[in-house]
């Protein structure tokens, strides 16, 4: 029978099964409960198409096979590939600007003859443990140069995916970033700074890097009633979807608003409008408790990690995702404007659940492959 | 594995504390954002519910609405004059069909359809809503229904829809009465909201044009239905909510007896004239006919153009010449004339005159000419009016002068409308001193006065003024305004719709009425009557007055040969009457255009009309009937 992990007390014990699985029950159950929402939501959304289902289903097992892969790397070997992962991704996201396929208005993939390959999401795993590799070679809290130096290597992948054009994916890639130097210990007088130089960065953002279909959505999340039928669109009716499921929602297939095909994108980055139509606030607030169970999970392993590398990474991730979810709902609950940005583990589709599911599976790998001589 | 670590000496535990305050800052700040969130939607879906929740209603629920059906319209005595008739229409909802072009085909194969109906379709395939439904084939004959019903199970996609349609059986000899229904055009479409009738008018196509159409359009249209639908973002419609059932118009009972009508019609045969029936009782009109006329059915679906053309002919069937057309009544007004003489005391019952066959003015060189040339000898008013002599009424009107012709005329409704209930109406001309002096700003000459003195000159009137004013001295002067509508039949039943009663003209002395109504009984009951051989051996006691009306101006000395002029100038034959002598039920006004003299023209019209009318007619009056039946229906019980 499995014996489950009870926390870092138990560590010199004999391995269990879990630990030498390389898996860690506790966020492997809340990561299936996240799995069998994202199954009945996408189910609902997809009009109840079966096809559909099956076809996350494939991208689920391939998902949970990478989480399980990744889980057998220790850390130190993650450690060791970091430069050449780093460097490569890098070379991808070039490629990818060079000769990519154009999709959606954007140059997004990178066509390998067998399948095209999403090279930016490469760079959400890469990037992390690039900037945690390079941060703690030194002593922590970090110095300014070592910062600044570190704030440089984030900087060039973002604006490469930037570029693309695909401002989600750089928001990802930059926050990932951003959370290892954090976790980190850079001092808050940098941060502080830092706050200032984006404040100004902002119109510089506005007027020379942003794309004029960005800009527009900018604008609609700040007005979207001056569109209604255009860009407008999809925020109205998403708001109108999660505020007509009220305190109980209108019940699993019974949401009007998805299932009458009302609400554009809904079974990918709008799907937390549909799981809101039909489940409610209760509902909302069960799913976000699995997110914070999940999140403060990824936290707690990350603060009984035994080096350094493996905090900042561990705890790098489990922020990342936090990002991912804060900027779907913010976004489908019009708080924010519209980014490309899946609601994660659950919105159909994409690369990311496998770029996801690898990074638990670090988180995973940090928390089973110990050192027992401390 | 540290190797390439350069400081070998790391404080772990604080690196490790260190980790963890900020890891646990990170945590709070995730709460703190979901906080954020969770308050945020509880806005959304708590606060805001109710608004979010009735625009999501508003997105998935649409209301269709539900034409009513129009009122059906009957006669006096429950025949159908305009109907509702289903007209079938093949329709197909293109994204139910795989190959639309092989369905059609399929279709095409079954029942003939023109490349101009393909193409038309094919055309409207790509401008139409999804999951509209679109016409392929209109006005289906009842054999095609047939052919594709019978084949619907292998033709998906295609339905045979049936839509009401107006149907107006007797076709063109009520079309003046009825008038016809057609598409509500633009200027229509403004009207209705303007008046604010617009919820009424959502699913209505078409609306009543001219005629009884037009005019109880009110009555005649109903009260929308609708149902509630339950749709998805493309308008595909997945389930009914709701539905409520239309409220159809009401349905009208006319005064018109179709029976009179269709011999008026008959009768005309197409010559340019119009027949007007009056209960003298109650101003109904019983019978109302304007010819030429036309099949109003051709408006229903839309007129083509090459047979509008037609409709624009010099014989101008498109006028309602029964309300229209303004005629000069000639001799058919003699007896009012007579009257306001009695009435002006400027002759009695016996006073008599010499006729030498013409009049003359004194001190006046022109003569007017009797139609007749030849001396009628000593003429009484009796014998006025029974050989309708005009030298009498020369001397009779320049001795009451305009002023008191024009005010007794009006009386007797002339140069007014006569308020009858469809729009089409001219006033015609009641000339006056003031009316010529306004229209050609000349000062009024005796001559006019001798004119107006045989209903000739500038008087003109329409046959529906010419048979109110009949229906007028028939019943001793009391007035009704002349009406079609005799019933309706709505929600709360039948409803009796009687005409306005207006003051009733009082003459000084009653007999006088008696006289003159005992001058037209001898029009048509005494031997050299005007009518007299018209109305010989009928079955009833009649009284009327013929009038042969001039089209043009003749010179003094030259004679009227109607072979040798124009036939547009030849004269018009009128006649006017009521029956039966004593207790009058129908009055009645013909007027012909260029067809010669009134008595041997006009009056047979009459005659055919009343023999018709007096001859069946027991006890029928409307409303009555359903009195009876009932009555009949409880005493067989």
């Amino acid at each position: 029978m499995i014996i489950s992990n009870k926390g870092p007390t138990n560590f010199a014990k004999p391995q269990s099964l879990s630990r030498r699985l390389h898996i860690d029950i506790p966020l492997l159950c809340a990561l299936l409960i996240l799995i069998a929402i994202s199954f009945v939501a996408v189910y609902s959304a997809s009009g109840q198409n079966m096809a559909v289902v099956k076809a996350q289903g494939m991208r689920v097992i391939v998902s949970f096979i990478a989480m399980f892969l990744i889980a057998q790397i220790a850390p130190s070997t993650l450690r060791r590939w970091a430069v050449p992962l780093f460097s490569l991704g890098v070379l991808l996201l070039i490629a990818t600007l060079l000769f990519g396929h154009v999709g959606k208005g954007a140059q997004r993939w990178l066509d390998l003859g067998v399948f095209k390959f999403q090279t930016s999401e490469a760079m959400k795993i890469a990037l992390p443990i690039s900037i945690a590799h390079f941060i703690t070679r030194f002593a922590l809290p970090p110095t300014l140069k070592n910062v600044v130096i570190g704030f440089l290597i984030v900087l060039v992948p973002t604006l490469l995916i930037a570029k693309q054009p695909d401002l989600g994916t750089s928001i990802l890639v930059a926050s990932a970033g951003v959370f290892v130097l954090f976790l980190a210990g850079m001092s808050w007088r940098i941060i502080l700074a830092l706050g200032v130089m984006i404040s100004g960065f902002l119109p510089v953002l506005w007027y020379f890097l942003m794309h004029e279909y960005q800009r527009r959505r900018v604008l609609t999340f700040l007005e979207p009633e001056s569109d209604p039928l255009g860009a407008g669109y999809q925020i109205i009716q998403s708001k109108i979807a999660i505020g007509s499921g009220g305190l109980f929602g209108k019940g699993w297939l019974n949401g009007t608003q998805s299932q009458l095909d009302f609400l554009p994108e809904r079974h990918t980055d709008f799907i937390f409008a549909v799981f809101s139509e039909e489940f409610g606030l209760v509902g909302v607030l069960g799913l976000l408790t699995v997110y914070l169970f999940i999140i403060g999970r990824g936290l707690y392993i990350a603060a009984n990690a035994q080096d350094a590398f493996s905090r900042v990474l561990a705890g790098a991730i489990t922020l990342t995702f936090f990002v991912y979810l804060f900027v779907n709902i913010g976004m489908v609950a019009g708080l924010l404007p519209v980014v490309g940005v899946p609601l994660p583990l659950v919105s159909y589709g994409g690369t990311s659940m496998v770029t996801l599911m690898l990074g638990f599976g670090i988180i995973m790998a940090i928390h089973t492959h110990r050192h027992f001589n401390r | 594995m540290f190797s390439k670590q350069r400081t070998a000496i790391r404080n772990n535990s604080a690196e490790s504390n260190l980790f963890s305050r900020r890891a646990l800052i990170a945590f709070v700040g995730v709460c703190v954002l979901i906080l954020t969130l969770i308050v945020n939607l509880y806005h959304i879906q708590v606060n805001s519910f109710q608004s979010y929740q009735t625009r999501a209603d508003g997105n998935r629920i649409k209301i269709i609405p539900i034409a009513p059906n129009r009122g059906v319209i009957f006669d006096r005595n429950g025949v159908i004059l305009a109907e509702n008739k289903p007209i079938h229409s093949l329709e197909l909802v293109s994204e139910k069909i795989k190959d639309l072009q092989v369905t059609v085909d399929k279709i095409s194969r079954l029942i003939e359809l023109t490349t101009d109906e393909k193409e038309r379709f094919f055309k409207s395939v790509k401008a139409q809503r999804r999951f509209k439904s679109i016409a392929l084939k209109t006005r289906l004959s009842t054999e095609e229904v047939a052919i594709i019903s019978v084949n619907l199970h292998h033709l998906p996609g295609v339905a045979i829809e049936a839509r009401l349609k107006r149907f107006y059986p007797y076709g063109a000899s009520l079309t003046h009465v009825l008038g016809y229904v057609g598409r509500i055009n633009a200027r229509e479409q403004k009207k209705i909201s303007d008046d604010h009738r617009k919820a009424i008018y959502i699913a209505t196509r078409d609306i009543g044009k001219i005629g009884i159409e037009k005019y109880y359009e009110q009555l005649l249209h109903g009260n929308p239905g609708y149902q509630e639908v339950e749709v998805n973002s493309r308008g595909r419609i997945f389930r009914v909510l709701k539905r409520v059932l239309p409220e159809h118009g009401q349905d009208l009972y006319l005064n018109i007896d179709i029976r009179i009508q269709q011999v008026a019609y008959d009768q005309l045969a197409g010559r340019r004239g119009s027949v007007v029936a009056l209960d003298p009782n109650n101003g109904a009109v019983l019978a109302m006919v304007s010819s030429p006329s036309y099949d109003p059915n051709l408006f229903v679906h839309g007129i083509s153009t090459k047979a509008y053309k037609k409709l624009l002919s010099e014989d101008k069937p498109l006028i309602n010449r029964s309300t229209r057309g303004a005629y000069p009544p000639a001799s058919t007004i003699k007896q009012i004339m007579a009257l306001a003489a009695l009435e002006e005391k400027i002759i009695t019952e016996h006073t008599s005159i010499n006729d030498p066959g013409y009049y003359k003015l004194p001190n006046v060189k022109r003569k007017f000419r009797d139609y007749a040339s030849r001396s009628h000898g000593k003429v009484d008013i009796y014998k006025a009016l029974m050989k309708s002599c005009d030298t009498y009424f020369y001397d009779v009107a320049h001795r009451l002068g305009i002023n008191k012709i024009s005010e007794f005329m009006f009386r007797f409704g002339f140069g007014e409308y006569t308020g009858i209930d469809i729009h089409e109406e001219k006033k015609a001309v009641m000339p006056s001193r003031d009316w010529k002096r306004a229209r050609y700003n000349q000062p009024w000459h005796v001559g006019d006065t001798i004119n107006v003195g045989i209903g000739q000159g500038y008087w003109t009137a329409t046959p529906l003024q010419l048979a109110k004013s009949v229906a007028i001295i028939a019943n001793n002067g009391k007035i009704f305004t002349p009406q079609i509508l005799g019933a309706s039949q709505g929600e709360k039943g039948l409803l009796q719709i009687p005409a306005d009663d207006n003051m009733p003209i009082v003459l000084s002395n009653k007999h006088h009425w008696r006289i003159v109504q005992q001058g037209m009984w001898q029009v048509v009951n005494q031997r050299g009557g005007t009518a007299y051989n018209v109305f010989k051996g009928a079955h009833y006691q009649s009284a009327g007055k013929t009038g042969t009306a001039q089209v043009i101006g003749m010179a003094e000395d030259v004679k009227y040969d109607a072979s040798k002029i124009n036939e547009r100038h030849r004269d018009n034959a009128m006649y006017v009457g009521y029956a039966p002598f004593d207790n009058p039920e129908i009055a009645i006004a013909v007027a012909i255009e260029n067809a010669g003299g009134g008595g041997s023209n006009a009056a047979p019209i009459a005659r055919a009309v009343l023999d018709v009318y007096l001859a069946k007619k027991i006890g029928n009056k409307l409303g009555s009937t359903f009195a009876t039946n009932s009555q009949q229906g409880s005493r067989a019980q």
